[in-house]
């Protein structure tokens, strides 16, 4: 199970709606437990360097410096997130490709339909594509 | 010398090139991690000839992207 605080939520929500029509990525950083259960704490909004509509790489500096303040905070990198502006919120067949990381959690954001955006989580491995539930806390 | 790796201090030989610390470290996927040293990113190139110091700081980024199409920036090559 994956926990996110939905004033997380609504900041990756807002700032993927205003780099539309590009994609919009960024960081997941937060703390794992015994259990396998992941929790969010905090979302990075990070500068899309493609500045594309299909295509997203995020900015290496922007990437060290949330390396440095997640461990600042105690927290580790969980994963990345990005935004699908006009397709299902799934990995694509080059996000599987560029998932380098399979202990990483992706998550996607498709604003497909409007004012129906969808968000959702999963763990990459080769062509393997696992979807793990979200479940949103209060506050 | 004393360095600190990924937020960990380490104990290294003096002299140490950042492509030893890349194997060392058992760094997977390396063509895919971007490194810095200090906060300077360094080009692959400067892997090789860059020797590490007592108290620098070493950080390993992993390349994060994706797309609907392949690529065409050089993904390898930050
Ligand atoms: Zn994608």
């Amino acid at each position: 199970m994956i926990y996110l605080h939905l004033k997380e939520y609504e900041k990756l929500l807002a700032h993927a709606v205003k780099c539309l029509p590009e994609e919009a990525c960024g960081l997941l950083g937060g703390r794992k437990d015994e259990t396998g259960n992941t929790y969010i704490e905090v979302v990075y909004l990070l500068e899309n360097i493609d500045h594309s509509q299909e295509h997203f790489s995020l900015d290496p500096r922007g990437q060290l410096a949330a390396v440095k303040e997640m461990r600042a905070n105690g927290w580790r990198p969980l994963g990345n997130w990005h935004s699908h502006p006009a397709s299902p919120s799934r990995p694509s067949e080059e996000d599987k490709r560029l998932a380098y990381d399979s202990s990483a959690l992706y998550m996607i954001l498709s604003l497909m339909e409007r004012g129906a955006p969808v968000l959702n989580a999963f763990r990459i491995e080769n062509d393997h594509v696992e979807k793990e539930e979200i479940r949103y806390i209060q506050g | 010398m004393t360095i600190v790796v990924a937020g960990e201090r380490k104990e290294y030989a003096d002299g140490l090139t950042v492509e030893e610390l890349i194997e060392a470290e058992k760094v997977e996927t390396p063509q895919y991690v971007t490194v810095t040293v200090n906060d300077t990113f360094l080009s692959n190139a400067e892997r090789a000839s860059r020797s590490l110091q007592e108290g620098d700081i070493v950080e390993f980024l992993y390349f994060m992207g994706g797309g609907t199409i392949p690529s065409l920036c050089a993904s390898n090559d930050l």
